[in-house]
């Protein structure tokens, strides 16, 4: 069809079909038909807790991209002169045993640790995608293959074997390769979870009506992957990412404290509070690892508090 | 069922015999020559060549697997390089300075999470609902270790109401009552950290379990019949809603020989997770592979139980 | 014989997040002992709701019953204290639901189910309550009744499970029955057994019955007197034949027009044209006007009421006497 043609199609609308109902109800009759999309948003505004989780995590990722332009200080520079100083006016968190200002090794760190958390989820749903994916859309041996490779991989004990991965590692590693490092084994170990939901939700909408029509209909089977699964998958897919992303600076932050995760110099708020487990640290100089906690605990805080919203938003069943 | 167990059993020793490799593959990889930590630096080539020997670390990769392989189904891991004793001497005490601290949570935590999830579910959204849902989300944001940093911080530093880490006071001897008191002295902050973590989240399950259970059409048809309140929320709706709790605990019951590396490392408790941090930092693979290789085990057999205790509870569970 | 269930001018009215609605809106009907009532409408029209009422299972919240009464053996249910409604319920009024796949707690057996009505409202112990529970599954027509008492819900067909229902609903011998659409999740040869075996119960018990179902055919089958339902209000009230020879409501007219029937042949199905109104939106006046042949400007202003145009027959629409088929 010519683009004029289309234009004359709509033109030629047929009038509304008056039924008697007079004009207070054919106003009612015409209310807003909501996409789903504009329903699910609708549905998350209404959930202030949500909202609110938002807007403190989006306060944090402005702090930590801007953090360059915010702080005058750079997080590796040395002052000697200012080593453990509390907090003051220069130093606005004060500094730490070799004279870095803490504020900004705290901004900084948030950058680390938030892109780490990033990254790992990124590798988690490309993975667990297309593992679950395959797996629901194939069946068969495809599928049990897969779903094997999924179990052997969730038996491994998280903490475990990613400290021992970080051991055999070693410490020869340049602290700012770690970062990377950290982000595929926290990643790598993760996917499973995501693997099984998606092939789950694959399985129960493959046998859903649409789906077979498409297929009576002979439109290919990637097609049918990429346009019609994956879209009523998305719902689940940012739910799981959004709750998963607040689980990878979780264990970032964990591993980081146990000296296996980001190595200094590199800060991220895990390896900053390690200062605490100096029991003289701990007692005396509060600045260097209150901070950092608090932040870690108010950034997976706020993103739970943002998934959870989105969760029941896409919940269809919710009100 | 007992034919499923086995069943189920017999399928978990291929993917054990994969994570075996797996874990063995990525300790090999260590750089370093493991050698070298036995002996004295000023060996000679011949007493470090004949220590190898000694080792196996002289064979192909594979065979030495294998040799690890058969030798730890026999109990045998080898040696613990930090302890200087077999690895099936040292590991059992820690164990179970683990379980104490674990079954201390597991009691605590179930008895008490489970009526507040059912109150919760009951009172949907009355303060009582909203200060609950606070609390967990509280709860599973929470760093453990901050948290335990926090309450030493708190209580040990700031109020001297508690010792700052370890299980028994050092170099204290006591016996009897006087040492479970002074155990309990210690246990408390530990124990406590993880009962808010596993609260937060018991909570929350059971909330949401019971909630599905509570809008089901039986639960009307229960009332109908004239059955008093309580009767139709803890006996009908919370016998199902147990269904779900039932696989939690199931695979909560190996874990309470896991120790939580983090939590154990903060408060310096003498169990499995702690006795891993160290292995890990003194590079004693004897130790780090036989330490995974249980924590795989307990992850597997922790499986098995969530799915028997589905079973158990559920009667439209046929297990063939 | 007198009314056994009078229900005077009762209103429940649920309070939600986008307004309220007004599920059953100033109903007022009779039930007489021995007698089956059937209550006709479409979905959502505040049938099940008014059968709710009536026991106190409505939800609240957000649902309540704002005013009216409901009069049995003397007494106002809508005001008895929670522990007299409890007495009353599975005893002297039951009830029954639609789906019986999900009305029967999965994880308790079927004998246990029956049971504890029989042990809490006679106070039989346990070996007794389950002698009389085989006995009352063989009454309801299951076969093996020993072995099906031990047996769990999900172990038996739809058409069983509602068997189970309605063994469980009169254990107790129960005045009335209510019961909320029972075959309406069941294939047709079994609707048939369900309602045979209602039938003969409500004869061999003297129990009264109050039908609830959008199926006329079932209405006209198993009612001595039929009460039609639209938008929370009663439209139409009258014993059975009378309502099939000669219904007075336009939306009566329209329900039996909308049937197929085998012996008019050629003439064409008639739908009543627009839907339902929106319980939040409805429309000023008669709730059934702009859906209506018949309406006139009266129609559109006010409100009609229930008024006796011939023995027994209550209509409520200003053109009663003019409207026909």
């Amino acid at each position: 069809m010519t683009e004029k043609n289309i234009k004359n199609k709509t033109e030629n609308k047929a009038p509304n079909k008056s039924n008697g109902l007079d004009s207070k109800e054919i106003k009612e009759e015409e209310q807003v038909i909501l996409t789903p999309w504009k329903l699910v948003l609708r549905k998350f505004k209404k959930n202030k807790v949500a909202v609110a989780g938002m807007i403190i995590f989006s306060i944090m990722v402005f702090l930590a991209l801007f953090a360059p332009i915010l702080t005058p200080y750079d997080p590796y520079t040395m002052d000697f002169s200012q080593v453990n100083q509390p907090p003051s006016k220069a130093h606005l968190m004060g500094t730490d045993e070799l004279g870095r200002d803490y504020l900004t090794r705290i901004l900084y760190g948030g950058r680390v640790s938030m892109q780490v958390g990033l990254f790992a989820v990124i590798i988690e749903i490309i993975i667990g995608a297309l593992v679950g994916g395959l797996a629901g859309y194939y069946g068969g041996w495809v599928d049990n293959l897969l779903m094997r490779i999924v179990e052997i991989f969730m038996a491994f004990p998280f903490l475990p074997i990613a400290i021992t991965i970080s051991a055999v590692i070693g410490p020869e590693v340049a602290p700012e390769k770690r970062m990377y490092i950290m982000m595929f084994i926290i990643g790598l170990l993760s996917w499973g979870g995501l693997a099984r939901m998606i092939r789950g939700q694959i399985l129960s909408l493959r046998e859903q009506e649409f789906i077979q029509a498409a297929k009576a209909l002979g439109i290919r089977d990637s097609r049918i992957i990429w346009k019609h699964l994956i879209p009523n998958t998305l719902g689940y897919i940012i739910v799981s990412a959004t709750l998963g992303m607040a689980g990878a600076i979780m264990s970032e932050a964990g591993l980081s404290f146990l000296g296996l995760g980001v190595t200094p110099p590199v800060p991220t708020w895990g390896n900053l509070v390690q200062n605490a487990r100096d029991i003289y640290v701990l007692k005396n100089r509060v600045w260097l690892w209150l901070p950092p906690g608090v932040a870690i605990f108010f950034a997976v805080m706020s993103i739970n508090l943002f998934g959870d919203g989105l969760r029941d938003a896409i919940d269809p069943k919710s009100k | 069922m007992l034919k499923y167990i086995i069943r189920r059993l017999l399928h978990m020793i291929p993917v054990i015999l994969i994570i075996s490799i797996v874990i063995f593959g990525i300790v090999k990889m260590a750089p370093g020559d493991p050698v070298g930590t036995n002996l004295d630096p000023k060996a000679t080539a011949e007493q470090r060549a004949a220590e190898r020997a000694r080792l196996g670390l002289d064979k192909p990769l594979p065979v030495q697997y294998w040799n690890w392989l058969t030798r730890s189904v026999k109990g045998d891991f080898g040696d613990s390089y930090i302890y200087k004793k077999p690895v099936s001497d040292v590991v059992p005490n820690f164990i179970w300075n683990t379980f104490l601290l674990n079954v201390v949570d597991f009691i605590l935590a179930f008895l008490i999470s489970i009526p507040i999830g059912i109150i919760c579910a009951v009172k949907q959204y009355s303060k009582t609902d909203n200060f609950w849902t606070v609390f967990s989300i509280i709860g599973i944001s929470m760093p453990s270790f901050f948290f335990g940093l926090l309450l030493i911080y708190i209580f040990s530093v700031k109020l001297n109401a508690f010792p700052i880490n370890g299980m028994v006071t050092p170099g204290k001897n006591a016996t009897g009552w006087a040492h479970i008191k002074d155990v309990m002295h210690h246990i408390f902050l530990p124990a406590l950290v993880l009962v808010i973590g596993s609260m937060a989240s018991l909570v929350r399950y059971t909330r949401t379990s019971m909630l599905e259970v509570i809008n089901q059409d039986y639960i009307r048809t229960a009332r109908s019949k004239g059955l008093s309140e309580k009767v139709v929320i803890y006996k009908h709706a919370f016998r199902n809603a147990l269904i779900p709790i039932m696989t939690i605990i199931g695979f909560w019951i190996p874990g309470l020989f896991s120790g939580a590396v983090i939590l154990e490392t903060t408060f310096v408790w003498p169990g499995i997770g702690n006795v891993m941090m160290d292995a890990i930092s003194a590079r004693d693979y004897n130790l780090i592979m036989a330490l995974n290789m249980f924590f795989a085990l307990l992850t597997l057999l922790g499986n098995l139980l969530a799915d028997i205790g589905y079973a158990l509870v559920d009667p439209r569970i046929k297990v063939e | 014989m007198g009314n056994l269930l009078e229900v005077q001018d009762l209103r429940t009215y649920f309070y939600t997040d986008d307004g309220v609605v007004k599920a059953v809106d100033g109903v007022n009907f009779s039930v007489e002992a021995g007698k089956t009532i059937g209550i006709v409408g479409e979905s959502g029209c505040g049938k099940s709701i008014t059968a709710m009422s009536i026991l106190r299972l409505i939800p609240d919240p957000p649902g309540k019953i704002v005013s009216g009464k409901i009069m049995f053996n003397g007494e106002d249910l809508t005001k008895v204290s929670d522990e007299k409604i409890r007495h009353i319920r599975g005893n002297d009024i039951s009830m029954i639901f639609q789906e019986p796949m999900t009305s029967l707690n999965p994880v308790f057996t079927v004998g246990f189910q029956i049971m504890e009505a029989l042990m809490l409202h006679q106070n039989l112990d346990e070996s007794e309550a389950r002698k009389k529970a085989i006995e009352m599954l063989k009454l309801v027509g299951i076969p093996r009744a020993e072995k099906i008492v031990d047996e769990y819900p999900h172990q038996l067909s739809g058409g069983m499970r509602q068997r189970v229902m309605i063994a469980m609903a009169v254990s107790c011998q129960p005045k009335l029955l209510i019961a909320d659409e029972p075959t309406t999740a069941l294939d047709v040869t079994i609707q048939a057994q369900i309602l045979e075996l209602m039938n003969d119960l409500k004869n061999k018990l003297n129990t009264s019955i109050m039908l609830i179902t959008h199926d006329l055919g079932v209405v006209a089958e198993m009612s001595d007197h039929v009460v039609v339902m639209y938008s929370g209000k009663i439209v139409e009230d009258a014993p059975v034949d009378e309502l099939f020879k000669n219904p007075r409501h336009p939306y009566t007219i329209g329900l039996m027009n909308s049937i197929p029937s085998l012996i008019e042949e050629g003439k064409r199905l008639e739908s009543i044209s627009g839907s339902v109104p929106n319980p939040l939106y409805l429309p000023k006046g008669c709730y059934f006007h702009p859906r209506c042949k018949f309406a006139t400007d009266e129609c559109r202003k006010g409100q009609p009421s229930l008024r006796e145009i011939a023995p027994g027959h209550k209509v409520s629409c200003f053109r009663a006497e003019e409207v026909t088929k």
